[in-house]
């Protein structure tokens, strides 16, 4: 069910394996900057997976089209082009959302995850493969919007989806705003970072494949003339360690178990 | 002249591009390991953000708006910091070869950056004549690079730690980022008391 290249494993990779906001860190500003509410965090990831799957659409069925060398400005139109309609649709239909997301609505033209996705895969793939790419990502995305925004919701203003928490009283607890401000964002995102890696590292016996920046994004370096040196640096300081082959586990569900003497050694360690 | 200043004081320390508006988060958090790239990359974000504005505020005002296309302007912004970031990049390794050594290699990277286009489209909502839109540019950017600085230092004392492992890279990064929020929290009022 899970074999590589098939439908359902482009999709569950997006989610799981290379989600694009906890594991490959892309698109961090909407994430940090949206998710004061779960709404927000729920309508921003809907948007982005519309223009993600869109694009990878378009930019797979133009990908003989589009000459190499200028490819980079023509999906950066492409995107943008999108972004505009998404913008009219959102005024429209959705006027309130709209207005609470300000500003992060035409900044999904930059969103490193649309452009990477576009360079990473939609330009060497079929536009099947393609749109479940985007959806998979795009999916990724929203839940982990979803819950940074959830999170910050509950903690921050006592509500969720506006409706008020049971134990938020006159004179008895009170949320806690700092949740709402900007430090609560970058504190609980890296408290979800921490623990997706916590539970990668549990549970799959392997790290990231690769930890890409902004700075690393795919659209960014072949936009450029002479690779950067220092981008490489990875956020983990992992790279030095060979890279962990993608253990059977995932590939196929019926074994997940890991090799007993892994999960037992982890455990001491837990204990 | 007040109201310059109060312009550059609210840009740079109130509502910081990064610390706040959350603007340019991923070049934040990828290029303060060390000084040298730090500052690199907000010499060039302050230029681009200069010289994209001083284009991108008339092109809205003079051409767009009054034929009613101001909705084109992700599409007209994008594709004109594309293009002042390409042109930049060559005038600078003709004419300055030092400063193109010194960020020429981030002028690529910022055509991504959300600092900028951020900004762009801020200045159109917010800001209402030409001057004022370039003053807040270059203190969108002074405050990028304030913040660059700062929090370059916190990590380089990071470094020593002990972290436990789980919390490693990224999470204590983003950890140490909320500190730093909160002290510019403090600066709130700055203004009302300065100004009255």
């Amino acid at each position: 069910m899970t074999k590589k290249n098939s439908l359902f494993y482009e999709f569950l990779k997006g989610v799981l394996k290379e989600n694009p906001l906890l594991i490959l860190m892309l698109g961090t500003c909407p994430a940090l900057a949206v998710t004061t509410s779960a709404e927000n965090g729920l309508g921003m990831g809907v948007a982005a997976t519309a223009v993600l799957i869109m694009s990878n659409v378009v930019i797979s069925l133009l990908r003989k089209v589009i000459p190499d060398k200028v490819r980079i400005p023509a999906y950066i139109t492409i995107i943008a082009s999108l972004v505009t309609i998404l913008q009219f649709l959102m005024q429209a239909y959705v006027p309130a959302l709209n207005a609470s997301l300000g500003i992060f609505i035409p900044l999904i033209t930059v969103n490193c995850i649309i452009l990477g996705r576009a360079e990473a895969y939609a330009n060497s793939h079929g536009i099947v493969h393609s749109a479940i790419d985007g959806l998979g990502m795009g999916v990724g995305f929203t839940l982990a919007l979803f819950f940074i925004g959830s999170i910050r919701e509950i903690l921050g203003f006592g509500t969720f989806f506006g409706t008020k928490m049971p134990w938020i009283t006159e004179g008895g607890l009170q949320p806690m705003m700092i949740f709402g401000l900007p430090a609560g964002g970058f504190a609980v995102f890296g408290i979800m970072v921490a623990i997706t890696q916590k539970l990668n590292k549990r549970f799959y016996a392997r790290q990231p494949q690769a930890v890409i920046g902004c700075a690393e994004c795919p659209g960014c370096i072949s936009a450029n003339t002479a690779p950067v040196d220092h981008a490489s640096d990875d956020l983990e300081g992992q790279t030095d360690e060979p890279r962990v082959v993608v253990p059977k586990a995932l590939r196929e569900p019926g074994i997940l178990a890991e090799p007993k003497d892994v999960k037992q050694s982890e455990r001491e360690e837990t204990k | 002249m007040k109201e310059m200043l109060i312009i550059l004081l609210s840009v740079v320390l109130i509502d910081n591009l990064v610390l706040s508006r959350f603007l340019g988060v991923c070049s934040f958090l990828g290029l303060t390991k060390d000084l040298k790239n730090a500052m690199g990359m907000s010499v060039a974000v302050i230029f681009v953000m200069i010289v994209a504005t001083g284009i991108t505020y008339p092109i809205y005002w003079s051409i767009l708006e009054p034929i009613n296309l101001g909705y084109l302007q992700t599409v007209v912004f994008i594709l004109v910091i594309a293009a002042v970031v390409q042109v930049l990049e060559a005038i600078i390794r003709k004419a300055f070869p030092p400063l193109y050594k010194a960020m020429g290699i981030y002028l690529p990277l910022i055509t991504t950056n959300c600092a900028i286009l951020g900004v762009m489209l801020i200045n159109i909502q917010e800001i209402y004549n030409f001057g004022s839109a370039m003053m807040s540019s270059f203190g969108a950017g002074v405050g990028y690079m304030l913040a660059m600085f700062l929090f370059t230092g916190v990590r380089e004392k990071m470094e020593k730690a002990d972290i436990p492992e789980f919390m490693q890279g990224l999470p204590i990064t983003l950890m140490a980022a909320s500190v730093v929020s909160v002290s510019f929290m403090g600066f709130k009022g700055v203004i009302e008391n300065l100004f009255g």
